[in-house]
């Protein structure tokens, strides 16, 4: 009863289909044009009703989730697929002028090629770079094309969350708006100044080496899983640098329904179940100063093809990791073939699997103030979910894993980590500077669980950027450095004089 | 005694990869008795036109979940899917959801 091809003989009664019967249905809301199309289970819509309703539901997303301030910096993640190039779309319609109520904030595109993690050749990243060039000076908004290899020029700033604002001064949403519209008449010229001024920033001159530690780094991962996770890692922190680096406060990145309903049931196979409502939800405040916002959550993939299509929005179709592979090469592949096979005869599928996503809450912020950053991953920065205690699952995971390890550390390492040990620092930062890299048991105490999958896939962890390393090495000296010095700190709470 | 059935084919959303990479087909079916459908489309397709990996854009007799079907710029659900008939000069159209973003 539940295959997916079911072959009742002749009868039409395939499970949740209903059988059309008429071939010119009419539209169900303005009930006087042809439907052209049909969305959810049964509802089918004209040309001009679904634009309205895609235009609508747009606006409505960012008007009931009142996160985006007026005259505010976004930066939209424009990957070259059709959901984020109808966001850009979107986007643009909502800030002309005819609109009736405009959107009022300021926004910037970015792009990031990962070409070289997946094996593109240089003609062919060339040849999308320039496509989506021309797509983005025709939106006349400053844009920024920027190479994967760049991760391994970022700061350790990067994998530190920012302050967000506290400025107590800071209006609420609808006094804010209130002050937009009275100044507006002086604003609106400088508002084109700058964007015309500030047009492209196009930095796809990456070094040689870069590209070499980047293909190294990608190699030494052996499953695509592992892949397509610190992929999907190393475009965060890059979009986050650019976006803190230029001003932008938000980002707004073209997430559909259906793909998020895939990437959260892969989340919870891969083990990022504690971070579901940051991954998942509207907004993800988990980097403090730059909150990303995902406006197109509501939308199918179905609506953003049929919108895409009918409304000539241009897209550049790029290859990524895992194109053209078969349907088990890794747990996200797997996962998306499952949803979309199921969609297929079950069409409430997805929003059933959106709308359980929609109740998730973190019961303990990600980002609460007592947290140091010492308590966050250093990857993918959610709280880190493997402090427990000793009878739960994961200290039984821990426990296992101990017992089926042959070989512990190399003890060449070992033989470097005394100098720090004794009490004394390090100098001149001899020898703990870049021959003592962290190995994977190392890096693992800062990692949260999923992380920790990723890397220990990794064969060797000296291929990750430098910016991981220090700051890995950073942690772990700090670490240390309160363990030594613990019996002298003044636990919360203690009173003196005791 | 139907003609031959002149068509434009296009594939988008990375469905042209399985296509050579070419995205706009004009195809002529041969004339057979019966009208044709989009069932023996689907056939035909993958018997002369599929390079490569038919699994990616066929399932069975239909095309895979996933990817979206246009007949003239509508929904191929109200035209009846797989058992309407072609006729000359329409305008097919297959997308792939699958990738993007």
């Amino acid at each position: 009863m539940c295959q997916v091809e079911e072959d009742y003989n002749g009868l039409e009664c395939k499970q949740e289909k209903i059988p059309v019967s008429t071939l010119n249905r009419k539209c169900m809301k303005c009930k006087e044009g042809t439907a052209v199309l049909i969305i959810r289970v049964n509802d089918a819509f004209c040309r001009s009703c679904f634009k309205e309703y895609f235009i609508h539901k747009f606006r409505a997303m960012l008007g009931k989730n009142r996160v985006i301030f007026p005259q505010e910096k976004v930066l939209l993640a424009v990957s070259g697929g059709t959901a984020s190039c109808a966001m850009l779309s979107q986007v643009q319609e909502g800030l002309s002028r005819e609109a009736p109520k405009k959107l009022r904030f300021m926004p910037g595109i970015i792009h990031i090629d990962d070409g070289g993690a997946c094996g593109q050749s240089a003609e062919e990243r060339q040849r999308s770079n320039s496509q989506l060039k021309s797509m983005f000076t025709d939106t006349g908004f400053p844009y920024f094309i920027v190479p994967l290899e760049q991760v391994f020029s970022l700061p350790t700033s990067v994998l530190v969350p920012g302050s967000s604002d506290p400025d107590q001064s800071n209006p609420s949403y609808k006094q804010a708006v209130d002050q937009y519209i009275k100044e507006k008449q002086t604003l609106t010229e400088e508002n084109v100044a700058s964007a015309v001024a500030q047009l492209s920033i196009e930095d796809s001159a990456y070094s040689p080496e870069y590209k070499l530690a980047l293909e190294r780094l990608f190699s030494s991962l052996k499953t695509l899983t592992a892949k397509e996770d610190l992929l999907q890692t190393l475009r965060q922190h890059l979009i986050l640098h650019i976006a803190r680096e230029n001003g932008y406060s938000k980002v707004m990145m073209g997430d559909s329904c259906s793909r998020l309903a895939i990437k959260l049931l892969s989340n919870i196979a891969l083990g990022r179940g504690a971070a579901l409502a940051s991954d998942t939800g509207f907004s993800d405040p988990r980097y403090g100063d730059v909150v990303i916002v995902r406006p197109m959550r509501d939308y199918s993939s179905k609506e953003i093809a049929f919108y895409s299509r009918m409304f000539n929005v241009p897209s550049v179709f790029i290859s990524g990791l895992d194109t053209k592979t078969h349907d088990k090469a890794s747990i996200q592949r797997l996962t998306e073939s499952f949803v979309t096979n199921l969609q297929a005869d079950f069409p409430s599928t997805v929003s059933t699997i959106y709308r359980t996503s929609e109740k998730l809450h973190t019961v303990m912020s990600p980002q609460s103030q007592s947290a140091e950053p010492a308590s966050k991953c250093l990857l993918c920065l959610c709280a880190l979910d493997t402090k427990v205690d000793k009878a739960s699952a994961f200290h039984a995971t821990l426990v296992s894993e101990q017992l089926s390890q042959t070989k512990l550390q190399d003890p060449s390492l070992d033989a470097s980590e005394q100098c720090c040990t004794g009490g004394q620092g390090c100098g001149t930062g001899g020898c703990c500077s870049s021959n003592r890299l962290p190995s994977h048991q190392d890096l693992k105490m800062l990692l949260c669980y999923s992380c920790r999958l990723t890397v220990k896939d990794m064969e060797a962890t000296d291929t990750l950027p430098s910016y991981i390393i220090t700051e890995a090495e950073k942690r772990q000296k700090r670490s240390r450095m309160k363990m030594e010095i613990s019996e002298y700190l003044l636990e919360d709470g203690q009173e003196d004089g005791d | 005694m139907a003609a031959p059935l002149g068509l434009h084919l296009e594939f988008g959303g990375g469905a042209e990869l399985l296509f050579d990479g070419v995205k706009n087909h004009h195809v002529t079916l041969p004339g057979q008795s019966d009208p044709w459908d989009m069932k023996q489309l689907l056939a035909w397709i993958r018997g002369n036109m599929l390079k490569e990996r038919p699994e990616l854009f066929m399932q069975g007799d239909t095309v895979r979940p996933g990817i979206l079907v246009l007949i003239n710029d509508a929904d191929w659900e109200l035209m009846g899917e797989l058992e309407y008939q072609l006729q000359d000069q329409d305008n097919v159209v297959f997308i792939s959801t699958l990738h993007g973003g």
